[in-house]
């Protein structure tokens, strides 16, 4: 009788794995979603803590370099970002009220915000790409150390938050299938909340970089 | 009964026997029980040790003359720096939580599996990628990485060997590090059974608990800092390269920030093991139940303030010296806690002294050996004439192979009969341990008055006068190396034709010991409650009735 127990408890679960326990517990989920983006909030840390550290070695080469960025490009994709955490949290709503095509709608609007940001994020690198400042680039090679470091942590923290909006655009891509496929619906919409979730954070962490890269003159 | 199931002991099926979608190595491979993951880590980690210990012999031969015996340096410190990645990234960080913890730590609090299985399942499958990324590393065109497993720059940043590769391999571990710390902490605070409020919680729960907050706190930190180097090296960014503008030191802070806290990682289970074994071999409560709780997150919490005294020789303000040292000393009264309340729930036990227990005394002997030489190394003075020699050498081992591998073996022989249902030979288990513990001593103990005499660490060669001192070193190696494999093959000889070992062989409390062994697919029959703390052996009897 205990076999039977245990192969009815095993059996709730489509995806054809051994077993998964019936239990669908929302909250744990989202617990577990939040302690990740606190992983990765701490990896970003990790990068201010070495952006403080240069700016105060390197005070006059960042203020400098700083004024060599477009804050009209920066402010754009800030611009972008915030927008498309609105129309996610729209998605979300939408979706809990039942209206699953607008939410639908609601979430490709994201993806695609998500892909404008990586737009403008290319015209911009591809300036100074064309002005010979990337990394090992003949232009930055001139410049005072200071400025490199500066170009350096501005490749590396944009780049690695431009990574991290590819990330989010791939989570994004599966729950809109899961949502076509019914998936996630209604009733069943942790998955979209943590992506939701996710994609905050990809725009919070750009909150920061903006003012320090663009603004801190 | 489902007629696909074999039933040969009685009326459940164990997890084993259990026949689920997939059967033979695919039922292991694409298994989410959290049972079959933390054998599967076990036995990873088992093949993984016996490499590094296997580098370590040969480094050991090629100090038995001054100059070069039976390699040349570049293949020495290509063996040093695979030794300390494999023992440290693939043998001790996972080794305790994801092994053992994934085995016994929905168990112990009356789950029936992981808050997150098919996580679980994918933070294995980082684990053996990142472990065979770095083996392929070896024979790609640059050759094995030789720059220690600390990887300090500038120099990772300028060496010819392959370094990108090892380091995108530790990279992938950190993140199934993450993984697991993330899937314990969630599993603690939603899966306990009914009556399990935290201070009922076994100790071990408890030091995984903290271990998972360090591992998810502390992790993402060296995450960045790899990534960095990778960068780095293929871009020519310069962050860390003093040339270009970098400052190495950055490098060595962004690593001790998480390396040191590692060290926490990798004992604070092993403490947990220990506090588990002993009530149950002295049939008491374990004396400061909540000390020692609380100890662990205070480990934790000062642990990660303390990294600096890695780098009192590396170019630090006089103010920042002090201060790192002051905190390291500091670190060393959570712990002085728990060794304290061991003491003290030994004292007046009925005391068996089965291998388990033994492995305990020994644990208790080395690790104060290498804790109060740890203290040596955390002042100031004496760290300026001791760094970077044996004496350093000699100190880790004591703390992490003394400490948490031989508590990684007393868990062996502790929860050996609960995973397999078997016994191992207990003589032969002790007497392996007495080889281990004097080959031990043999090779390490010599290490500290090498170190004292001068003798630097990571070198290939030595001056003629350190010969019979080494010499004695290397045989103390040949000695601990018979004794550990001796302990593996009677291990192994207990799985192939072991006795079978009944379900609570120690008289244990804790949950694992009320399910049978090895425990079936879901571990309960019934989701148990819990009404007394976990060491309460007053209420033994009532506790341990539903065995079967
Ligand atoms: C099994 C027998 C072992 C032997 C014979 C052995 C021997 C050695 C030797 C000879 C060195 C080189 C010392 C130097 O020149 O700096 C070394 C380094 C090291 N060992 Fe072991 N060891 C053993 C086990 C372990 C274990 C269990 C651990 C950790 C859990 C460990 C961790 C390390 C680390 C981190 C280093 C430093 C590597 C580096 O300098 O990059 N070893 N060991
Ligand atoms: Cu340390």
């Amino acid at each position: 009788m205990s076999t039977n127990s245990t192969t009815n408890a095993t059996h709730g679960e489509e995806h054809g794995h051994e077993h998964v326990h019936d239990l669908r517990d929302d909250y744990g989920s989202k617990l577990g979603m939040w302690l990740f983006l606190f992983t990765e909030l701490i990896l970003f840390g990790g990068l201010f803590l070495l952006y403080m550290a240069y700016r105060y070695q390197y005070f006059p080469e960042f203020q400098l370099s700083a004024k060599s960025l477009k804050i009209w490009m920066g402010g754009l994709n800030t611009i972008i970002l915030l927008t498309s955490s609105l129309t996610m949290v729209l998605s979300i709503v939408a979706l809990q009220r039942r209206k699953i095509k607008a939410s639908i709608y609601w979430l490709i609007t994201t993806i695609v915000f998500a892909f404008g940001f990586l737009v403008v994020k290319y015209f911009e690198w591809s300036d100074k790409f064309a002005h010979g400042i990337f990394p090992g680039g003949e232009e930055l090679a001139l410049k005072s150390q200071g400025e490199k470091v500066f170009y350096g942590l501005y490749f590396t923290m944009t780049g690695l938050h431009g990574l991290h909006v590819i990330i989010g655009m791939i989570i994004l891509g599966f729950i809109l299938v899961f949502i076509v496929k019914g998936k996630v619906s209604p009733d069943r919409f942790a998955l979209i909340e943590n992506g939701g979730l996710y994609w905050h954070l990809v725009d919070l962490i750009w909150i920061f970089l903006f003012p320090l890269f663009y603004l801190l003159h | 009964m489902s007629d696909s199931t074999v039933n040969t002991s009685g009326d459940y099926v164990n997890f084993y026997q259990y026949k689920g979608k997939h059967s033979g190595i695919l039922g292991w491979l694409l298994s989410v029980d959290h049972k079959r993951i933390g054998l599967l880590y076990l036995g990873s980690m088992v093949l993984f040790f016996l490499v590094g210990m296997t580098l370590g012999f040969f480094m050991r031969l090629e100090m038995w003359n001054p100059g070069q015996d039976v390699m040349g340096p570049q293949t020495y410190n290509a063996l040093f720096t695979l030794h300390g990645i494999i023992m440290i990234f693939l043998v001790i960080i996972p080794g305790i939580p994801a092994g053992f913890g994934n085995f016994f730590l929905p168990i112990q609090i009356g789950a029936e599996d992981v808050s997150f299985p098919r996580l679980n399942l994918f933070s294995w499958y980082l684990y053996t990628i990142g472990g065979l990324l770095a083996v392929a590393s070896l024979f790609l065109s640059g050759g094995p990485i030789d720059t220690g497993w600390t990887f300090y720059a500038p120099y990772s940043l300028r060496t010819g060997t392959e370094v990108i590769m090892p380091l995108m391999a530790a990279f992938i571990l950190g993140f199934s590090s993450i993984l697991t710390g993330v899937n314990f902490v969630t599993t603690v605070h939603r899966l306990r059974a009914p009556g399990m409020t935290f201070f009922k919680m076994p100790l071990f729960i408890w030091s995984l608990y903290s271990t998972a907050w360090i591992q998810i706190i502390g992790t993402p930190i060296i995450g960045i800092t790899i990534l960095l180097v990778v960068v780095e090296r293929m871009f020519g960014v310069g962050l860390f390269d003093p040339a270009m503008g970098g400052d190495p030191i950055l490098f060595q802070h962004l690593f001790w920030i998480y390396s040191h806290p590692a060290v926490y990682i990798m004992i604070l289970p092993a403490m947990g093991v220990v506090s588990e074994i002993i009530p149950t071999f002295a049939r008491k409560t374990i004396f400061g139940y909540g000390a020692i709780a609380v100890s662990s997150i205070a480990i934790a919490f000062v642990g990660t303030l303390v990294w600096g005294h890695h780098m009192f020789t590396s170019g630090m303000s006089d103010e920042s010296r002090w201060v790192y040292s002051f905190l390291t000393f500091i670190v060393a009264l959570p712990s002085g806690v728990k060794i304290f309340n061991w003491v003290a729930t030994m004292y007046k036990g009925s005391i068996k002294a089965e291998t388990p227990f033994l492995y305990v005394m020994a644990f208790i002997f080395l690790f104060s050996i290498g804790g109060l030489t740890g203290l040596v190394l955390g002042s100031l003075a004496t760290d300026v004439h001791l760094h970077d020699t044996y004496f350093v050498v000699a100190h880790f081992h004591y703390v992490m192979f003394g400490g948490t591998i031989f508590i990684f073996f007393a868990a062996l022989h502790y929860w050996f009969p609960k995973m397999f249902g078997k016994m191992y030979n207990t003589k032969i288990a002790n007497i392996a341990l007495a080889i281990m513990v004097v080959g031990f001593n043999m090779l390490y103990f010599t290490f500290f008055i090498l170190g004292y005499l001068g003798m630097p660490r990571r070198y290939y060669d030595y001056l003629p006068e350190f010969q019979g001192m080494h010499q004695f070193a290397t045989v103390g190696s040949w000695v601990l190396i018979a004794g550990i494999l001796l302990m593996f093959i009677n291990l192994f000889l207990g799985l192939k034709n072991g006795k079978k070992s009944g379900n609570n062989p120690w008289g244990g409390m804790t949950l694992e010991w009320t399910v049978p062994s090895p425990p079936p697919l879901l571990n309960f029959k019934k989701i148990p409650t819990v009404k007394y703390g976990p060491y309460e052996y007053e209420h033994y009897d009532e506790v341990t009735k539903n065995v079967n």
